[in-house]
């Protein structure tokens, strides 16, 4: 019986910890380039599943384009937050680009309780199949587990073969440690940026819209907790190390569920570990699991 | 005499207040090595950066196969075929060796000949072949210097522009990396070389240009420079 109980918090840090990696790689890519930590990623996965939601419910779209539309909207809105609000301060202090993010942030959010209403919506339009629930021995796993497990590693390792397989990742890659000079390849650093941002922001979306099939509940808020959380996972991880932010995504929904599944009467207190992990790694390692930036060379 | 093909002509480069290029004039003939010569902040690392189109606060003609490139940016610049190894070689510490070369090929479509060119820089620089897997920042100073070279020559330029390649290099270096740039020009490219090591860079010049402070105080003939008296004082250390 402890066994099962063990698989099926394996499986739901998995789930999690999946979740928590797609959004981390968003904020650990931006950050590698540019030294920015973009606060404004949480929001952009939230605009994401809404995009998703009215595509679905306002224009009859079936669920797989809505879902689709939706991430292809936020990878836009990622697309034209760096042109409007960052990249005109590329070369300014970085404090200024750092409160711009969290202007945007907040631009973001308030904006969504304009156009959308302060009211959670419920998110029932995925197909009723993924709420069939498995049964394996004492196993029960419902079908969306397949499903989000399946699309995370897929887009995972899609990440990782972009980053380490393609030229445009290897430009990603030299223009974290060297803009100037990865412009003097004949490279558009311009585009290579903007491509960056459309990429994080559309995991983000992906995984907002998972989220939101497991947790059906879309608000103008639903953004800060997953956003915060990716943010803790990218710095456990090491920020800028995007193999980092996989590690650190899984150990940080791993350690919620099974502190969770073993204590119960501590689960109020779930986010603490989060940020408790967090406390200890940045005491005695202040750079993270993989260390991408030791030191800062003048 | 052979066509120029970049010209420079009034080129001033601002810094704030400070004029660092005070309107000089400079030929690159087709297969020459030319060089600039000078002290630290004589406005040399300014001069090739302004052609290359990082410094953008500029002043002045630069005509590149008859056409003027002075608006232009670096992407464009490097596609229209002038390559620079920059200053301090600028290597990618966290790429691999390989992929510091393929970086320097970006924006190639010819993919059978980018093969053949980073055959041909391996065999310029064997030692880099040794390395490939290696990360960049792995690299010893000299290493990385001939990584540089290599990445620019990657690019295929038509004029290679290096930015002190002897700089903190071995004597024993300074010759194999200044053998390798003779090599370069015998292959048709044209170079364009900015040294503070007067001497070497001179004997193996066909022109050059000796810049003070901003300006151009005195040119000619590789080996003419080399043994006017000035140059020998100033820059070789020779008491006259």
């Amino acid at each position: 019986m402890w066994l099962t109980d063990f698989a099926q918090n394996l499986i739901n840090g998995t789930l999690l910890g999946g979740l928590y990696a797609l959004i981390a790689i968003g904020y650990t890519m931006v950050y590698g380039i540019l030294r920015l930590i973009n606060f404004a990623h949480g929001d952009i996965l939230m605009w994401g599943v809404y995009f998703a939601l009215y595509a679905v419910v306002a224009f009859g779209m079936p669920w797989w384009l809505g879902f689709l539309v939706g991430i292809a909207l936020a990878g836009f809105l990622g697309f034209g937050i760096e042109k409007i609000a960052y990249r005109p301060l590329r070369n300014a202090p970085r404090i200024s680009s750092l409160i711009t993010a969290i202007g945007m942030s907040f631009f973001l959010e308030s904006l969504a309780v304009v156009v959308f209403g302060g009211i959670p919506k419920s998110f029932n339009i995925y197909p009723k199949f993924f709420n069939h629930t498995l049964i394996f021995g004492h196993l029960r796993i419902q079908t969306l587990t397949f499903f989000i497990l399946g699309i995370t590693f897929l887009l995972l390792l899609g990440v990782l073969w972009l980053l380490y397989r393609t030229k445009t990742g290897t430009a990603m890659r030299a223009i974290a440690t060297d803009i100037p000079t990865t412009s003097l390849m004949g490279a558009n650093v311009d585009r290579i940026i903007s491509l960056t941002f459309i990429i994080g922001s559309m995991l983000a979306a992906t995984s907002g819209i998972m989220w939101a099939m497991r947790y059906p509940q879309v608000q103008p808020y639903m953004g800060f907790v997953p956003g915060m959380k990716a943010f803790v996972a990218a710095v456990i991880g090491g920020i800028g190390s995007v193999p980092g932010a996989l590690v650190g995504g899984f150990l940080l929904g791993m350690t919620e569920i099974l502190v969770v599944g073993f204590f119960p009467n501590l689960a109020g207190y779930r986010d603490v570990f989060a940020y408790v992990i967090l406390i200890v790694l940045l005491m005695f390692r202040p750079t993270g699991i993989f260390t991408v930036y030791s030191e800062q060379k003048v | 005499m052979s066509d120029v093909l970049l010209e420079i002509k009034k080129l001033n480069v601002f810094y704030g207040a400070i004029h660092a290029v005070k309107g000089i004039d400079i030929d690159v003939k087709k297969g020459e090595i030319t060089t600039l010569i000078g002290a630290n902040g004589a406005g040399k690392t300014s001069t090739l950066n302004s052609i290359v189109g990082l410094v953008r606060n500029k002043k002045g003609n630069i005509i590149y196969k008859g056409k003027e490139v002075s608006h232009l940016k670096p992407d464009a610049i490097v596609k229209s075929g002038i390559a620079l190894a920059p200053e301090g070689r600028r290597i990618f510490p966290n790429l691999t060796v390989e992929e510091n070369l393929q970086m320097g090929a970006f924006f190639r479509k010819d993919v059978a000949e980018v093969k053949r060119d980073l055959k041909w820089v391996l065999e310029l620089f064997p030692r880099l072949k040794e390395r490939l897997k290696q990360m960049g920042g792995t690299l010893s100073g000299g290493e990385q210097q001939m990584l540089a070279i290599a990445r620019a020559l990657m690019a295929n330029p038509q004029i290679l522009m290096m930015d002190e390649p002897s700089l903190g290099l071995a004597p024993l270096l300074v010759k194999e990396v200044f053998g390798v740039i003779k090599r370069v020009k015998r292959e048709g490219k044209t170079v364009l070389l900015v040294e503070q090591n007067a001497a070497a860079a001179l004997s193996i010049a066909d022109y050059g240009y000796v810049l003070e402070t901003g300006n151009i105080v005195l040119k000619g003939k590789g080996k003419e420079l080399l043994a006017n008296d000035e140059v020998r004082r100033a820059y070789l250390g020779v008491t006259v």
